[in-house]
């Protein structure tokens, strides 16, 4: 492709035309305007939606306001964490230390609000600055009897991925210190949905009326209380391939507790997702309820669906999102309605995921890893695309493109998951695409 | 009611953004430029959602996508990579750079990086302008100023005064703003040089093709040529000393005239004032009709709007001139409140307020939304002026939030949102009497249509 940058070539394939190949889990380029952000962003997103958490961001004012209430996160309760804490390092302590700030910060933090567990993230200049995290966090924990876990998340430390790893590893810190009397054999965590629009709860529901007991949402509408005694549970199900895998393996290895990998996103994947639960734990009673669930969701949406579908028939559609967990759900509900996926990419999938994608999407489609909007823009213009799936920084590139746009992120407002998600999602993709605004000349 | 500032350790819901963030948005407002940030990753791509939120433009800001090998070796093969990337892929004619509080803590000399590569690429590359914007010193404000500053100290040349022509520094406003900024100063027919101009980079029209650099922005000949112009109005009553006119003054003898962000009747009086004795012309008719219309509409609704309460928050200077605005048609500020710290806050308040107030509102700097909240709840405020960040504060009590300023984030087209002049006064005004008529109206058990 003309202007690409050279080192940047081996992050894209176009499936078909030659032998699959891709380059990922690269650093960014200097100076390519990554879309990705840092690991520091890779764990706040994980560990966010833990509602009743204190979850302070120790470094400059930066890091913490850019974090402050932009996900669609919902909580059933307590609503701390949609605030932003931050220590504000200045330069002051920058020069000494911030130690003695962040120590004084969280005891007035949770004297303040009680909270039952507190977070605290690292950033880059704390890494450099070499403030003794562990030690504050020790040493407030037992002031205050809360569970205090540092987040090793130094934005420079890699990408996103190693904030999810960094996540995990807090997150491993709180499970297994609760009670798990009287949890049922039949029980599930759910990790790696983030109840974005209320999704959890919608899944909930299908588990609940299937007969599984939800022991935790560890990353949805979270509580501190149900992650200490989530290795109760008897099966980790878990959604997107990068954020919470880490935990689950974890899980695996120190409480026997085996997981399942699952998509919430599109009828296929979701039907699928309830029937793999179903199946693992292997009760009769369970799947013949499960089936029930699926043929009434069905019945349900595809009458309207039908609708969408006739008028979105043969439409090109890119996808852009930050895993690619999340593309391969996305190929297929754009199949469903009978749309072309002409590009995919994320901005942290794995050589794996990308050889996966490209094995299910046709020929000529483009794979790419990490893009940029230079290129981003570029591919709409060459694959003459209809609609971007994608989050806030792609959509003004689509927008000023003339090219239709849904928003796939962590800051929607539309539930997507589920049943009645894809109608959302096919509702969302007809309302940009059938727009007339389109057709305004410019 | 104790006129103590609250001082606590910790931080909540900042009322400031990042140095650097400042300092991109002023970038951007240059013809051809390329905001570059000196740091690690995550800092471009949080700083670029943000921005990207309010406007729903695109912008590309570069970075040195600093890794911790980086960060402990020096950073300087990182940005010197950068930069032939982002000149190589962009062809800017301008690429500003900022540095981080990463960069920053571990002292890269920056300065040094880019003699060095100038001298190696030997001129083959664009102007570079750099800044040092550590965020554990200042706000957005002090990056915004200080990047004005450094393209203007870098780029500004002497020579034949250019009568007729002056420089306006305006601060951060919007592309709405600078539009009219602009109109006015063709009316007046003076020349001018306005830095930055966001107007067509950060709204920009639909387009058919994406643009490597969105057209617009102030030309950098233009910039060149602001040590010749005849004098540089500045706005902002807590700037500091270090400002771009300051610069334009010293190097070159521009005559430097600081005034108040035009917000309200009076401050935009004295900018009017100002332009006149500059042009040498009268304030043209269609702007003494504006203002006129204004006063007009000030005295019909004088009493809808008298003794109301306000909490002001945001920028200083845009909270000055906010202040200044409402204290004119009769509302009570009873909370001035920022996250920023010149240290000029309460005074520039008193300036603009004093022959209209009895008592001088709470005036506050370094100020974050809980301190706000918690003052708020002894004041019983009407209203709450300021930008998107106060909404949680404004739906707790159950008021109108006036939204203005930067972030818009919860409302389409903050890039529309006219402050300044007779003409923003009048968006202002406007609002503002409706969401207390609104809010009166909604309240009412009868349900009304007729006042
Ligand atoms: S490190 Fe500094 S520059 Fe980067 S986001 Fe945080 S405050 Fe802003
Ligand atoms: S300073 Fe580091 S942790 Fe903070 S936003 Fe920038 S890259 Fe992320």
């Amino acid at each position: 492709m003309e202007g690409m940058l050279a080192d940047r070539q081996d992050q894209v394939h176009r499936t078909g035309e030659q032998p699959f190949t891709l380059v990922c889990n690269k650093d960014s380029l200097a100076g390519a305007v990554s879309q990705r952000a840092c690991v520091f962003c890779g764990s706040r997103v994980v560990l966010y939606p833990i509602a009743d958490a204190l979850h302070l961001v120790h470094g400059p004012i930066g890091c913490a306001v850019y974090t402050w209430d932009i996900r669609g996160s919902l909580s059933s309760g307590s609503e701390l964490f949609r605030l932003s804490f931050s220590t504000d390092l200045q330069e002051i302590d920058v020069i000494f230390g911030g130690e003695e700030k962040l120590y004084r910060a969280l005891i007035e933090l949770i004297d303040r609000h009680s909270p039952k567990a507190a977070f605290i993230y690292s950033t880059c200049i704390v890494g450099i600055i070499g403030d003794d995290l562990e030690a504050v966090c020790r040493r407030v924990e037992a002031e205050k009897g809360i569970p205090v876990i540092p987040v090793m998340s130094e934005g420079f430390k890699g990408n996103k991925r190693a904030g999810y790893t960094a996540a995990c590893n807090a997150m491993a810190r709180l499970i297994g210190t609760g009670d798990t009397a009287g949890i049922s054999p039949y029980s599930i965590n759910i990790l790696g949905d983030f109840n974005l629009a209320g999704e959890i709860w919608i899944i909930r529901k299908y588990f609940e009326r299937m007969g599984v007991e939800v022991v935790a949402n560890i990353t949805g509408d979270g509580r501190v209380d149900d992650l200490k005694r989530a290795h109760g549970a008897a099966l980790n199900v878990v959604q997107c391939s990068g954020s919470t895998m880490d935990l689950a393996k974890i899980m695996e290895e120190k409480y026997n507790i085996p997981s399942i990998r699952v998509s919430y996103f599109g009828v296929d994947d979701m039907a699928q997702s309830l029937y793999d639960v179903a199946n693992h734990f292997g009760d009769k009673e369970m799947l013949e309820k499960t089936k029930k669930i699926v043929q009434e969701e069905l019945t349900r949406i595809m009458p309207q669906l039908q609708i969408y579908k006739k008028a979105l028939a043969g439409k090109k559609a890119a996808i852009y999102v930050g895993g690619s967990f999340k593309a391969f759900s996305l190929v297929k509900a754009f199949r469903l309605i009978d749309m072309q996926v002409v590009m995919v990419g994320s901005q942290t999938g794995t050589e794996q995921e990308y050889r996966e994608l490209a094995e299910i999407t046709d020929p000529g489609t483009i794979i790419v890893d990490d893009t940029n909007p230079l290129e981003l823009s570029s591919f709409l213009e060459e694959k003459e695309v209809d609609i971007l799936v994608g989050g806030v920084k792609e959509r003004p590139i689509a927008y000023k493109l003339g090219v239709a746009f849904c928003d796939h992120n962590h800051e929607r407002k539309e539930a997507l998951a589920g049943f009645e998600g894809m109608l959302n999602f096919a509702r969302e993709v007809y309302s940009s695409v059938m727009s007339p605004v389109w057709r305004i000349k410019k | 009611m104790s006129k103590k500032a609250p001082n606590y350790i910790s931080t909540t819901n900042a009322c400031k953004l990042c140095t650097p963030l400042g300092a991109c948005l002023a970038f951007k407002g240059i013809e051809g430029a390329v905001p570059y940030l000196h740091g690690s990753q995550g800092c471009a791509t949080y700083m670029r959602r943000y921005i990207i939120s309010h406007y729903n433009e695109p912008i590309d800001i570069a970075s040195s996508s600093l890794s911790e090998k980086n960060a402990i070796y020096g950073g300087g093969p990182n940005l010197k990579l950068g930069l032939v990337n982002v000149t190589q892929k962009y062809q800017p004619k301008l690429i500003g750079i900022a540095t981080t509080c990463l960069t920053e803590t571990i002292g890269d000399d920056v300065g040094r990086y880019l003699n060095e590569f100038m001298r190696e690429t030997e001129g083959t590359m664009p102007i570079m302008v750099r800044v040092s914007t550590p965020s554990y010193n200042g706000t957005h404000m002090e990056g915004f100023h200080a990047a004005v500053t450094s393209v203007v100290d870098q780029l500004a040349e002497g020579g034949e005064t250019m009568a007729g022509n002056i420089n306006l520094l305006p601060g951060f406003i919007s592309p709405a703003d600078k539009r009219y900024l602009s109109e006015i100063l063709n009316d007046f027919k003076l020349d001018s040089t306005i830095l930055p101009d966001l107007s067509d980079t950060m709204d920009g029209p639909a387009g058919t093709s994406y643009k490597e650099i969105q057209p617009g922005g102030t030309p950098i000949a233009s910039i060149t040529s602001m040590g010749r112009a005849t004098a540089t109005i500045e706005f902002g009553r807590t700037i500091g000393e270090k400002s771009g006119g300051a610069v334009l003054a010293n190097k070159y003898g521009v005559k430097r005239i600081v005034l108040g962000t035009p917000i309200g009747i009076a401050e935009t009086d004295a900018f009017f004032a100002a332009l006149s004795s500059l042009s040498g012309n009268p304030v043209p008719q269609k702007h003494a009709m504006e203002r006129g219309r204004l006063l007009d509409s000030y005295i019909d609704c004088h009493k809808y709007v008298f003794g109301k309460k306000a909490i002001i928050y945001g920028e200083e200077d845009q909270v000055v001139g906010l202040t200044a605005f409402l204290a004119e048609i009769g509302i009570v500020p009873v909370l001035c409140a920022s996250g920023g710290k010149s240290g000029k806050l309460a005074a520039a308040i008193r300036d603009v307020t004093g022959d209209i107030l009895a008592e001088q509102p709470q005036v506050f700097e370094g100020m974050d939304f809980f301190d706000i909240s918690e003052m708020a709840e002894g004041l019983a405020p009407d209203l709450l002026v300021g930008h998107s960040k106060g909404y949680p504060l404004a739906r707790k009590m159950i008021i109108p939030l006036i939204r203005v300023g930067f972030p818009i984030h919860d409302r389409m087209g903050g890039q529309r949102i006219l402050h300044l002049g007779y003409r923003g006064a009048q968006a202002l005004f406007d609002q503002v009497v409706n969401a207390i008529l609104a809010k009166k109206q909604d309240d009412s058990s009868v349900g009304y249509s007729y006042m």
